[in-house]
Formats: structure tokens, C-alpha cells, sequence
């Protein structure tokens, strides 16, 4: 990729501790992390390493105990809980192990939500909503309901509604977990092509040695730190 | 950002999960309808009463009392002073003379139709011009009593409720048998709730001598009241006070309509009360069983009032739905129906119908979009104040 140098992401000694009662749990301690503009990482790591929790605080859904994330140029670890509200409309796309589509909404609703926080008109949401449908292959299944389609579709709908506002940023945890193998290779393929065609920077969480293969770069979770290789 | 919108969709969808819960929003639902229908149904009686009273008051009638009397039940006029108003400035007059009606009442016992136990009924003896004096008095069958003599005429009302007030029936009442020789309307007023007789029979059967409690009158026109009023109280042979009919009426139905405003409003704030912890347990379910919606909205960007303004929206939405069909119910079934009531002033029965004002619906319509309001709030900042992480991991 030609955007390829460039860091987009940066984790910089980042701990995260979170309460249960009066125990602390220390999950991240003195993190760092870069991804560069175009990547597509695979995060590894055992259960409970820690895995959803960095992917939650790059995405802004949660803060740092100390030490800051910035994302281009913009530092998450200093931005009001509204701010990051915005940042994340208009600059990641998540993907979530279970869809997490609204069993109220039919496909090309689900897609459109995004499209919601922005300025854009219902004709111009509409033409964003059918190509991200495209994008996915899910044209034909517009006017479905979730619970209609096969997991595999519903991620498709998942992927769509994170790439309708066009992202810099996808972040997906454990996309694959809830698939079978074929499903599962077609939604790698799906962000493999995106990461490819559309130069987006896609940070992956997954268990699946399959799934890590697809991605340009793999790293491992384990004891709050990450590595290059695979922990023994 | 396109919070109208934002807005629009998320309540949308929150709208459309409600089939998924049903129980609950039924149980919201059935509980504020209820909440409204006694709301309605009580408030109805005091306006139904409050109507019995006042409906047949004009403002061209005056009621003439004892001055620092409040009732007819405190009054006391002798013949004299009945003669000395007659000749007050501002009476309408006609062939016969003055448009007046020097009056008495007294309570008799009668048995109730329904109950068949007594009830107090007032005997108000009158002058020959009594129906022209007020508006609205017809014979609707048999005929006026006969000056001189122990006949009664009923008020539908009064005939309605109790017993033995049939026409050609005799009643005995103490030592006097009075026939009863036909019944009477008065366009709903509480005149109907009364018996009449001629005022000169009823007062040596009750040992009044010749004294009556008060005197109607009809004013040459409604401009006419203060004159009138100013000249009995120039005249310094009279101690007595001038009251509009209508005013007269409104203040006698006062004790009791407050009372029965204040024990409905009393009884349904109890019953809203539990309405309330409905809504609320209604909505923090269905917060709960939406967390992990709610989370995903709010990490694609959502902010936090959409949010809020959605639940409210649902709770507001059920209980509207809720208000509107108790208020149908209570209209319904109520408008109209007959009953009657004791009036605290003189103890005796009153005739009046439920009356279900369009005022009254909007006014309980209202109440339960306030309970839907306050049993959508706490929910709706506990779904705002979830940790998306947190929220998210639930399944
Ligand atoms: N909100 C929270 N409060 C308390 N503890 C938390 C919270 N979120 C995560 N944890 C704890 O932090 C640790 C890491 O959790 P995390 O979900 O990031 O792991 P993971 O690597 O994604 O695991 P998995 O592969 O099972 O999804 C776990 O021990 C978890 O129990
Ligand atoms: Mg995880």
C-alpha cells in the first residue's frame, strides 16, 4: 500500500486496570503499539488476555487508566465522552462477534444507522446504503430482517453498516468467532479486500490461526504485553 | 448532527421491539388505563353534580335569604318582608303582579326505589308563580297541584330515586297525606331532585305560621340584579341578602364537590402511584433487555439524548396508549348514567348524571403522559449511563 508508512494508530504505555470490588485487575500494563496507516493486524492472545479491551480503548469506547492513544492526530485519552461519540461516527467502523445487528431493523436499516449522525439526505444515504450493500454482496437481501439471514449474511450486514461511512479505521473482534469455516473464510476475504481495494486499516481480533494468516501482521496478547511471537 | 432524526429511528425501533414485550407493556398499559378511567369516573360525579346544581340557575332569577344566612336551610322570611321585595325595583311583573315566589322547604323521609331505605327528600312549598319565576319547570305528565289543597308535584329526579312518587299514588308523610299529581322537569336541575307543594298548605301541616325562608324572583332583565340589590339594602325594614340563582347554586354545590374532587384526586394518586412503579419496571426491563442495542448504537456514535429522548418516548407512547383507553372506557361507560348523591348542605338526595367533559379526558390524558414521563426517566438515564464496553460484553 502506498499510505503504508504512515502510523495511524499509536498506543503509548498504556495500562488499563479495571475494579471488580475491591480487587484490582491489571490488565494492560505499559502497552505499546503501532499500526501503521493500511495494515491489517491480527491480535492473538489467550482468553481474557486483554484482546477486546485494547480493541476497546483504539476505538474509543473505553479509557486508559494511564497513558494516551492517538489516532492520526487526534489524542482519544483527552476527549470528552461527546467528542469521542463524534470521532467514532465519522472515523471507525466496528465489527462485533455477534453481529449486534437491531432485530427491529431490516438489512438496509441496520446499514443506514451510521448514516443517521451525519449531514447526509435520504437520497444520498440511500445510494451510501446500497453500495456498502454491494460491497458485501447483499444487494439482493436489502429488505431482510436479521433473523432471516444466515450468520455469515448477518456479518456481511455488520461489515456493511461499519464501512457505510467510509472509516479509515475497522476494528473487529473476533469476526469469524461465531462462523463456520466457509462463512468464516468469506468474511476474511471481504476484509481482506477492503484492506486491499480500499486501503482501509483494519485492527482484527481473533483466536483462528486461519483467520490471522489473511491479516499483513500478526501480534500476541499475553500478561498485559504484546509480542511479535507466538508465546510458547 | 441530525438529532431529530436520530431521535426518530432509535424510537422507531424501540417501538417496533414492543410485541417481543408484550406482558410488560400490557401490564403499563392496563395499570395507567386504569389509573385514568377511576380518574375520569370520579371527577365526572363532581362534574355531573356541579352541573345538577348550577344548570338551572339564570341569571335573571335572584334568591332572597336572611342576611347573614348562607342556606334556605338557615333562612327565615316573614310574610311582610316577602311583600315589602315584591315592590323592590328591578322585579318583573305581569298581569298578576310581582314574578315572585315566597318559599319553605322541609325534609321529609322517603324510601329509595333501589334500596328501599329511607332517604331525605326536600318538600319545598312554593308560590303560584314559582315555575314562571325559574326557567326550564314543565309538567312532563299529570298536572300542576291545585292551590289550597295536599297535592304534590314530583321532580323526575326525585320520582326516578324513590318510591311511592308515582303519579295518583298517595304518600303519608307524619300526619299529612299528600297525592302526588304529577311530575316535573327542570332541565336537569336541582330542582328535579325536589317535591313542591303550594306553600300555603305546607306551612300550618309543618307549624311554620306564616313565614317562608326565602323568595325567587324574577329580575326584569340580568342588568337589573344590582339595582335590585341596592335597593333592598337601602331599605332599612329589610335585613336580608340578594343572590344570583346561578351563584347561589355554585356555592351550594361547592362543600361537595371539593370533597369529592379531593378523594378522587386522593384515590387516583394512590392508583398512579402503583401505575408509576409499573411504567417504571416496564421500562427498566426493557432497557435491560436492550443493553446490548443501546451499546452497539452508542459505538457507532450515538449520543446519549437520543437515547434518553427514545425511552422516554416508549414510556410516554404506552402510557398515552394506556390514558386514551381508560378515558374511552370511562366515557362510555359512565357519560350520562344516572345516579344521585346526598348534598352535604341540606342533606337531601340529588339527582345528576356522570358528566364526562372533554376537558376532563384531556386533563386525564395528560396525567397519564406525566406518569408515562416519570416512569421513563430513571430508565432512560440508566440506558444513557451504560459503560458501552461493559454493556457490550453482555449477551
Ligand atoms: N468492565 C470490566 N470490569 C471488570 N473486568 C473487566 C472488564 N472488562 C474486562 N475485564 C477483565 O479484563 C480481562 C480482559 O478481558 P478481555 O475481554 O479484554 O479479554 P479478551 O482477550 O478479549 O478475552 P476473550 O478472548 O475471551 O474475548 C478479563 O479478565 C476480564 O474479566
Ligand atoms: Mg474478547
Amino acid at each position: 500500500m502506498s499510505t503504508g508508512q504512515e502510523v495511524l494508530v499509536r498506543v503509548e504505555n498504556v495500562e488499563k486496570t479495571f475494579r471488580r470490588g475491591s480487587e484490582e485487575v491489571h490488565v494492560l500494563s505499559g502497552m505499546n503499539l503501532d499500526v501503521p496507516s493500511g495494515e491489517f493486524l491480527a491480535l492473538m492472545g489467550p482468553s481474557g488476555s486483554g484482546k477486546t479491551t485494547l480493541l476497546n480503548l483504539i476505538g474509543g469506547l473505553d479509557r486508559t487508566t494511564t497513558g494516551s492513544v492517538k489516532i492520526g492526530s487526534e489524542r482519544l485519552d483527552q476527549m470528552s465522552d461527546r467528542q469521542l461519540a463524534a470521532w467514532r461516527a465519522r472515523h471507525v467502523g466496528f465489527v462485533f462477534q455477534f453481529y449486534n445487528l437491531m432485530p427491529a431493523l431490516n438489512a438496509e436499516r441496520n446499514v443506514e444507522l451510521p448514516l443517521l449522525l451525519t449531514h447526509l439526505s435520504r437520497a444520498q444515504r440511500k445510494r451510501h446504503v446500497q453500495t456498502a450493500l454491494e460491497v458485501v454482496g447483499l444487494s439482493h437481501r436489502a429488505k431482510h430482517y436479521p433473523r432471516t439471514l444466515s450468520g455469515g449474511e448477518q456479518q456481511r450486514v455488520g461489515i456493511a453498516r461499519a464501512i457505510v461511512t467510509d472509516p479509515t479505521l475497522l476494528l473487529c473482534d473476533e469476526p469469524t468467532g461465531d462462523l463456520d469455516r466457509k462463512s468464516g473464510d468469506e468474511i476474511l476475504s471481504l476484509l481482506q479486500a477492503l484492506n486491499q481495494d480500499q486501503g482501509k486499516t483494519i485492527v482484527m481480533v481473533t483466536h483462528d490461526p486461519h483467520a490471522s494468516n489473511r491479516a499483513t501482521r500478526t501480534v500476541y496478547l499475553e500478561k498485559g504485553q504484546l509480542s511479535a511471537e507466538k508465546p510458547e | 448532527m441530525n438529532w431529530i432524526s436520530q431521535i426518530v429511528a432509535v424510537a422507531i425501533f424501540n417501538l417496533r421491539t414492543i410485541p417481543n414485550r408484550k406482558g410488560s407493556a400490557i401490564t403499563t398499559v392496563v395499570g395507567i388505563a386504569g389509573v385514568v378511567a377511576v380518574f375520569v369516573g370520579v371527577l365526572s360525579i363532581a362534574e355531573g353534580f356541579r352541573a345538577a346544581m348550577t344548570v338551572s340557575g339564570s341569571d335573571d332569577v335572584v334568591i332572597v335569604l336572611r342576611s347573614g344566612a348562607d342556606s334556605e336551610m338557615n333562612s327565615g322570611l316573614s310574610r311582610e318582608e316577602t311583600r315589602l321585595i315584591a315592590d323592590v325595583p328591578g322585579v318583573a311583573r305581569n298581569a298578576e303582579g310581582a314574578l315572585l315566589s315566597s318559599e319553605l322547604f322541609v325534609m321529609v323521609n322517603l324510601p329509595k326505589r333501589s334500596t328501599g331505605t329511607d332517604a331525605n327528600v326536600p318538600l319545598r312549598g312554593v308560590g303560584k308563580e314559582a315555575a314562571s319565576v325559574r326557567h326550564n319547570i314543565q309538567i312532563v305528565s299529570g298536572r300542576m297541584f291545585e292551590l289550597g289543597r295536599n297535592e304534590v308535584i314530583a321532580g323526575a329526579g326525585a320520582a326516578r330515586s324513590f318510591a311511592g312518587l308515582d303519579v295518583g299514588n298517595k304518600l303519608r308523610v307524619g300526619q299529612n297525606e299528600w297525592e302526588v299529581v304529577g311530575v316535573f322537569t327542570g332541565g336537569g336541575g336541582s330542582a328535579e331532585s325536589e317535591v313542591w307543594t303550594d306553600a300555603a298548605v305546607l306551612q300550618p301541616a309543618y307549624n311554620r305560621g306564616d313565614t317562608f325562608q326565602s323568595v325567587y324572583a324574577k329580575l326584569t332583565s340580568p342588568d337589573s340584579f344590582v339595582q335590585f340589590r341596592d335597593a333592598l339594602a337601602a331599605n332599612p325594614q329589610l335585613k336580608v341578602k340578594a343572590l344570583l340563582q346561578k351563584e347561589y347554586l355554585a356555592e351550594q354545590s361547592k362543600a361537595l364537590t371539593s370533597f369529592i374532587e379531593t378523594v378522587g384526586v386522593g384515590i387516583t394518586a394512590l392508583m398512579a402511584l402503583g401505575a408509576l412503579f409499573g411504567a417504571l419496571n416496564t421500562m427498566y426491563s426493557a432497557v435491560a433487555a436492550r443493553t446490548r442495542e443501546i451499546a452497539t448504537l452508542r459505538a457507532i456514535g450515538f449520543g446519549a439524548s437520543p437515547i434518553v429522548f427514545s425511552v422516554l418516548l416508549e414510556s410516554v407512547a404506552l402510557a398515552i396508549v394506556g390514558g386514551v383507553a381508560g378515558a374511552a372506557g370511562a366515557y362510555f361507560a359512565l357519560d350520562g348514567f344516572q345516579t344521585s348523591t346526598i348534598n352535604f348542605q341540606t342533606f337531601s338526595q340529588i339527582a345528576f348524571a356522570f358528566t364526562v367533559t372533554p376537558q376532563l379526558l384531556a386533563k386525564a390524558i395528560l396525567w397519564a403522559a406525566a406518569i408515562g414521563m416519570l416512569g421513563g426517566l430513571f430508565p432512560a438515564i440508566r440506558a444513557a449511563r451504560l459503560p458501552i464496553s461493559t454493556a457490550l460484553r453482555e449477551t
